[in-house]
């Protein structure tokens, strides 16, 4: 996720290819990068344009056993926020360790 | 090798679409096989059967009905992305009470379960846009 909140259907279609995926007993992790980050910001007021809160979306993943959160160290810090302003618990790594982590997974949409 | 290939761009707002398309039509020259092309999001643009662009324009849609044919591959469009942006076929339209059937020659639409089993299945997986 590199995209930032409310920017069309995106993220909904995204995410019904996460909880699809998940519900076929595949190990699906996220990781947030750049301004996805600012999905899982708390404390937004999109209501009034007619908008989701991205953040109460990824409340639902537990549901379904997605609990791997994953988060880029540089990318929180260039956008002054801290792993406390996010919604949901998630698993810091560094810029340079992203290319592995990666890796490690058969398939990355 | 086997491939699954995922298309998530209009044709109209970027060249991916059709990037796409040369890729697939390139592998199935050299004998590899397209297990399945998914649309989704944006990309399911491709299947709309009315879609009438100038004559001087790129034909996407006919492009994807002949390479359907000709090659006896699988285009399946999500059923959901679809629905949300007014692509039905017969069958769904009628679910929905609705008429309407706007799906192009040689698609299919499918649910997300299609994009998962392509993806494991194949030997490599390819998303554009």
């Amino acid at each position: 996720m590199d995209k930032p909140p409310h920017s069309g259907i995106q993220l909904q279609e995204k995410l019904d290819v996460i909880l699809t995926t998940a519900a076929f007993d595949q190990k699906v992790a996220l990781l947030f990068l750049d301004d996805g980050i600012f999905q899982l910001k708390q404390m937004q007021q999109p209501e009034k344009q007619g908008l989701k809160d991205t953040s109460s979306i990824f409340n639902a993943l537990e549901i379904y056993d997605v609990n791997d959160i994953y988060t880029e160290v540089e990318s929180l810090q260039e956008r002054g926020l801290k792993p406390s302003d996010l919604s949901l618990p998630v698993k810091e790594f560094y810029r340079k360790d992203i290319n592995e982590l990666m890796r490690s997974y058969d398939v990355v949409l | 090798m086997k491939y699954a290939i995922q298309v998530n761009a209009s044709p109209y707002l970027s060249s991916v679409g059709y990037s796409a398309y040369q890729f697939i039509e390139a592998a199935l020259k050299l004998d590899h096989e397209i297990f399945r092309v998914f649309f989704y999001q944006e990309g399911i643009y491709h299947a709309f059967k009315y879609s009438t662009p100038p004559d001087d324009e790129l034909q996407m849609t006919a492009k994807w009905t002949e390479l359907a044919k000709k090659y006896n591959i699988d285009l399946v469009v999500c059923i959901s992305a679809a629905q949300r942006r007014g692509l039905l076929c017969d069958d769904e339209a009628k679910r929905q009470g609705k008429i309407d059937q706007d799906l192009a020659g040689g698609f299919r639409i499918s649910g997300l379960g299609q994009l998962l089993e392509a993806s494991l299945l194949a030997d490599r997986f390819i998303e554009f846009g």
